[in-house]
């Protein structure tokens, strides 16, 4: 056991979780025999690997400290030493739950892509585990030019998933994404070149206590902004979300409501914030109006839905406007709240279109009027269900409450209007979401397809028990995971106050009058 | 024991729920009768020790919320309020409990029912012990969830679907509003636990702040935006919607939920934030004022309706805006002693409409009734208690409660006390007229029923009579035994710091020590008195006036026939323009504007250049590359220029 111990408090632990899933890519492109047996085997591989790697990823929680906000379990080696480019690898507060997110959530994905996935199963495998790599290495980066290789890097394996895998006009969809993507992206890559010449360093702990000018900052804000903006995804550049998530398969669903829309805000804590205060204060105002305006907009848009992976998608973007309230709400119980929000609706959503993936695995169609009455004969599926859509209302006791409620304390004293307006999310949510669960399980069993359906079996209630676990624990005792991020959104609101208190006097954030008045 | 009163419910939710199909029907009720059962010894024991023996309590269990300078406990609260609340809660739902083993037994899922009306009484217990707004809300929206479950607990009936979602949505417009005072209250005190709340309230009495551009007085923005919670919940004026049609759920959830406890919750968040309103008299005139004409609202349209569950559920509405009444003037120990007699006779009235449906092969429209008390007499007797009760006859209990809100009102001097008193006794009025239009109706009189149906009339059996005959016991004693408690002499032993009210509030003081004319003391009694001759001269002696009377003015025989108008007002301004705008912004907005000159107006653009420039490739691949040669290109440069510089 001491052995054991040891040689995990001394593995490059941070590498070794992010690197895992490659390994187990490797050996399922080495697998030889009949398309059957690789199919299966490839399957088993992927899935122990995940697993695998979910267990390492604890070892981080375990060997995570709490009370301090600075990089832990850094990792950094000379890469490009002529460029000042280095492997440098850590975890904090902020970004730590975001790694366990992505862990957690890759095993079930394979789960759910068991029988589902019939055609390229090898591939899929191989996709999904680099996809893996991908993120975890995102959010343990601590190098500008590391980031950015894993924050593109996403893109190919999501890219693929959904053009290859994904169903409809998966094609349309899979070239949306990346169209939306990349544009954004560009810009981010424009925005880093322009800090790595100013600086001339790519370490992020480095620019974290680098000044900028402030016409500097506002152009790199702009930058960053529009790739962010597009990852969250903020109104009006959400529309490739519904698209992407309709065509994508189950599992490319999940990762991509689950972990992908996160990487903006973490963007934004990790790079805007901190990095670029005097221009987060200025912007505050839009990304508030934008927020504002995608909470009422979706929730209303989601009401009129006809297809369930759409609805839950406009949620989504929904739920993300309350994100970036709380983050440019720049208080202790805004930023904690975005954070956590961020992570209960990684596993919220995730396990909303794994329900959809459920029902759609049974039926292949995810128009909501073609079901109905699904309480009568899957009882666990309409439990599973009504869980997880609770969590989506913000129910007390759930995971999605304490996020918003967070975020709402935080922005009401920075604006009551945001609040106030945000806060009608609250009820138009409650509305979308009972209004598609009425649909699709209460009511009378007449459609004779609907009848044939059965309730869940032992895979995927492995699948959901889990989720319903989680999603219980962090809505009960939130302080697992709010202590965890403590100390770090401490330090980081006060780097940005400190950075603001010399130079604040005399911004005027953007709208002026009119936003000083809707304060 | 404090512990034991609030979590045993829940344990038995939970066996009856998750194993509810392996212990069976059987088991499931035992389970949940032995939790609430003991959970109400429990409660009594703690009333006893905590309201009658002065021994004020906190039980710390753990950290809910902490960010910054935001924190908030798990933690049970036993003061005289709670302590109040806590045995009412648990005694009331016992006897609901008991009932619905004896109403429910042909329905082929009990433990799922069982399993949600003691979670419903878990979430109940929660909100009323809570020592922190954020646990109150949170027992707050889990009594709204499983007011929602058990609305909708016959899931195959649309209506019953509608109506639970029309119920948790109305009260999400409440909860917005309790949201946002929970915000004030943090902006305004830096904490949201009751201790701190209540100590710093008198220091902030004259603060001023500014919220939605509104620069306004601190403490009465921040009680009105708690208040629209307490009307959401308390299905008050504009947000009573709910609760006739909630009246879709089974009979015991009627009494359980919309009579006894929940739709009280908003009374006692009132009560329980008396600290605050007190500092804040235009907000109680507020509270008054919703109170008086929700009261007068509900009792107009309560006399016109004919099934038999939405009278009664009118009548709810309309004691409420008692309780609201008694708040608005200070005398919110009046109000919180209304909701205890209210809880008994209500549930009582409740449980013997139910008896009576059962009885009636499930016809709940009391003009196809009449006639039956000689088939279901003990179902007679107790109902017949139940509304001298409620129209507020000597020596039953709704005498005390009701008269002592009447005599505070009265007692209170300001203008909307004058308004509030002349309403409430307008209401006593028309309630004790439907409250007899419904005996009468239901009970004597020729018999309306085919005699299919009254072939099968019989008497419930002993498992809901048993309950009926003890809450009638309560409806009877329980006000005339704890008066001298809650609203005279003992009052303030009684409540010490749970309720506070400031000196020239006080208006249940005045009430007792200032002299009253002979008429006004005893005009509640005469009008009641009144209303039974009127409705025995309706549906006794004349029975055609009714009929006759609507036809002379069928304007406001329609307009009270439906319900004022709100639903389909709201239908038309709320539901149908949400929906509306939701279809434009995702065809005009989303797809028309957004897409059409962002995305795919960019792509046409692409392809029509990339067939200019005559490229031989087709399909989308060749975007993808291009569009990655343009981020490598980038990446390549970057590496070119760091070199140059």
């Amino acid at each position: 056991m001491t052995a054991l111990s040891n040689f995990i408090t001394h593995l490059p632990i941070l590498s070794a979780v992010t690197f895992l899933p490659i390994v187990g890519a490797l050996f399922i492109l080495m697998l030889r025999g009949d398309s059957e047996t690789v199919a299966r085997q490839s399957r088993y591989v992927a899935l122990w690997t995940t697993l695998l790697t979910f267990i390492l990823s604890l070892a981080i929680w375990y060997q995570f400290e709490n009370g301090t906000a600075a990089f832990q379990l850094e990792e950094k080696f000379d890469w490009l030493p002529q460029y000042r480019i280095s492997y440098h690898m850590g975890v904090d507060g902020i970004s730590m739950l975001f790694v366990i997110l992505s862990t957690f959530l890759t095993p079930i994905c394979i789960l759910a892509s068991w029988e589902s996935i019939e055609k390229q199963v090898k591939e899929f495998m191989i996709a999904f585990l680099v996809l893996e790599t991908m993120m975890v290495g995102m959010f343990c980066a601590m190098d500008m030019v590391l980031f950015y290789v894993f924050f593109e890097g996403v893109l190919i394996p999501m890219f693929l998933i959904i053009g290859v895998w994904g169903g409809g006009r998966r094609v349309y969809s899979a070239f949306k994404f990346f169209l939306y993507t990349l544009t954004g992206s560009v810009l981010l890559l424009v925005a880093l070149l322009a800090m790595y010449f100013q600086v001339g360093t790519t370490d992020i702990p480095a620019l974290m206590e680098f000044k900028f000018s402030r016409e500097m900052q506002m152009w790199l804000w702009l930058g960053m902004f529009a790739s962010f903006a597009v990852k969250m995804p903020m109104w009006p550049v959400h529309t490739w979300l519904p698209d992407a998530h309709v065509d994508a398969p189950t599992a490319g669903s999940v990762i991509l409501a689950g972990v992908l829309l996160k990487m903006g805000g973490y963007g934004f804590l990790r790079f805007s914030l901190p990095m670029l205060p005097e221009a987060s204060l200025y912007f505050a105002p839009l990304v508030f109006g934008l927020s504002v305006i995608a909470v009422i907009y979706t929730s209303l848009v989601a009401l009129v839905q006809t297809d369930m992976k759409k609805l839950i998608a406009y949620s989504s973007v929904a739920h993300m406007g309350f994100v970036t309230i709380g983050v440019f709400a720049a208080t202790q119980q805004g930023v904690q709240g975005a954070i956590f929000q961020m992570l209960s609706h990684g596993v919220g959503s995730a396990a909303l279109f794994l329900c959809v993936g459920v029902v759609y695995d049974r039926l292949h169609t995810r128009d909501i009027d073609r079901y109905g009455g699904l309480v009568n004969n899957m009882p666990k599926y309409a439990f599973a269900f009504m869980v997880f859509m609770l969590a989506s209302v913000g129910l007390p006791g759930t995971a999605g409450f304490v996020g918003e409620f967070l975020i709402l304390t935080g922005t009401f004293p920075v604006s009551s209007w945001v609040a106030l307006l945000a806060a009608t999310g609250v009820i138009l949510g409650a509305a979308y979401m009972l209004y598609l669960y009425r649909r699709v399980v209460y009511g009378e069993l007449t459609k004779a397809d609907v009848k044939e359906m059965l309730d869940l079996d032992p895979r995927e209630i492995a699948i959901l028990a889990p989720l319903i676990i989680v999603v219980m624990w962090m809505g009960i005792y939130p302080m697992s995971f709010l202590d965890v991020m403590d100390a770090s959104v401490t330090n980081l609101l006060k780097h940005y106050h400190d950075a603001l208190a010399t130079r604040a006097a005399d911004i005027t954030p953007l709208g002026g009058q009119l936003f000083a008045w809707l304060r | 024991m404090l512990i034991a009163a609030v979590f045993l419910p829940l344990l038995g939710a939970f066996i009856a729920g998750f194993f509810g199909r392996i212990i069976g029907d059987r088991g499931s009720q035992i389970v949940t009768c032995l939790g609430v059962g003991l959970a109400a010894c429990c409660g009594i024991y703690d009333f006893f020790t905590v309201a009658i023996g002065e021994h004020d309590q906190v039980v710390n269990l753990m950290t809910f919320l902490s960010s910054g300078t935001f924190e908030a406990q798990w933690a049970l609260r036993f003061d005289t309020l709670s302590a109040v609340m806590v045995m009412t809660v648990t005694t009331v739902s016992t006897l609901i409990h008991v009932y619905a083993c004896g109403y429910m037994s042909h329905d082929d899922s009990q433990p799922r029912f069982m399993a949600y009306l003691s979670l419903f009484t878990f979430a109940m217990l929660m909100l009323v012990t809570a020592d922190n707004l954020v646990q109150l809300f949170f027992g707050w929206e889990g009594v709204g969830l499983v007011s929602y479950l058990l609305i909708g607990f016959w899931f195959k009936k649309p209506s019953a679907n509608a109506a639970a979602m029309k119920a948790f949505i109305v009260n999400r417009v409440g909860d917005f509003g309790f949201l946002l005072g929970i915000f004030a209250v943090y902006v305004l005190f830096d904490a949201v636990s009751f201790d701190v709340i209540f100590g710093a309230a008198e220091s902030k009495a004259t603060a001023e702040v500014t919220f939605f551009s509104i620069h306004a007085h601190a403490l009465t923005i921040t009680c009105l935006l708690l208040f629209v919670g307490a009307m959401g919940k308390s299905a008050q004026l504009f947000l009573h919607t709910w609760l006739p049609d909630a009246m879709e759920g089974p009979t015991p959830v009627s009494a359980l939920i919309h009579a006894a406890t929940m739709v009280t919750a908003g009374v006692f968040l009132v009560a329980r934030m008396s600290p605050l309103f007190e500092y804040a008299p235009n907000a109680l005139a507020v509270v008054t004022v919703v109170g008086a004409t929700t009261a007068f609202f509900a009792a107009t349209v309560g006399c016109v309706q004919n099934d038999i569950k939405r009278i009664i559920a009118y009548s709810t509405c309309s004691q409420l805006g008692y309780m609201f009444v008694a708040c608005g003037v200070s005398a919110y120990q009046g109000g919180i002693f209304h909701l205890m007699t209210h809880a008994w006779f209500k549930a009582l009235l409740f449980l013997s409409a139910g008896s009576v449906i059962h009885a009636m092969s499930e016809e709940q429209d009391i003009r196809k009734m009449g006639g039956v008390y000689r088939l279901i007499p003990i179902t007679f007797a107790v109902m017949t208690i139940g509304t001298i009760a409620i129209t507020g006859i000597p020596p039953f209990s709704g005498y005390f409660s009701k008269d002592m809100i009447i005599e505070s009102a009265h007692a209170a001097h300001t203008g909307v006390g004058n308004y509030a008193y002349f309403m409430t006794i307008v209401v006593a009025l028309l309630t004790s007229f439907y409250s007899w239009r419904l005996i009468f109706l239901t009970f004597l009189g020729k018999p309306r029923a085919d005699h299919h149906t009254m072939e099968h009339i019989h008497e419930s059996p002993w498992i809901m009579l048993g309950p009926l005959v003890a809450l009638s016991v309560g409806a009877v004693f329980i006000g005339g035994a704890f008066a001298d408690h809650f609203i005279g002499e003992g009052r303030e032993h009684f409540w010490r710091e749970a309720i506070r009210v400031l000196e020239h509030n006080d208006s249940i003081h005045r009430a007792h020590t200032e002299h009253v004319p002979f008429l006004i003391h005893w005009l509640p009694l005469i009008v009641s008195l009144l209303g039974l001759g009127w409705a025995y001269l309706f549906y006794i002696r004349r029975p055609d006036m009714p009929g006759r009377l609507a036809a002379a003015f069928p304007g406001v025989y329609q307009f009270l026939l439906n319900k004022w108008y709100f639903d389909e007002l709201y239908d038309w301004l709320f539901v149908k323009n949400a929906f509306r705008l939701g279809r434009f912004f995702w065809k005009k907005g989303d797809t028309g504007i957004i897409d059409r000159f962002g995305p795919d107006g960019l792509a046409a653009g692409t392809v029509a250049a990339a067939r200019r420039l005559g490229t031989v490739q087709t399909g989308y691949l060749y975007h993808y590359a291009f569009a990655m040669i343009i981020g490598i290109a980038a990446i390549v440069s970057w590496f070119v220029l760091g070199r140059a510089g």
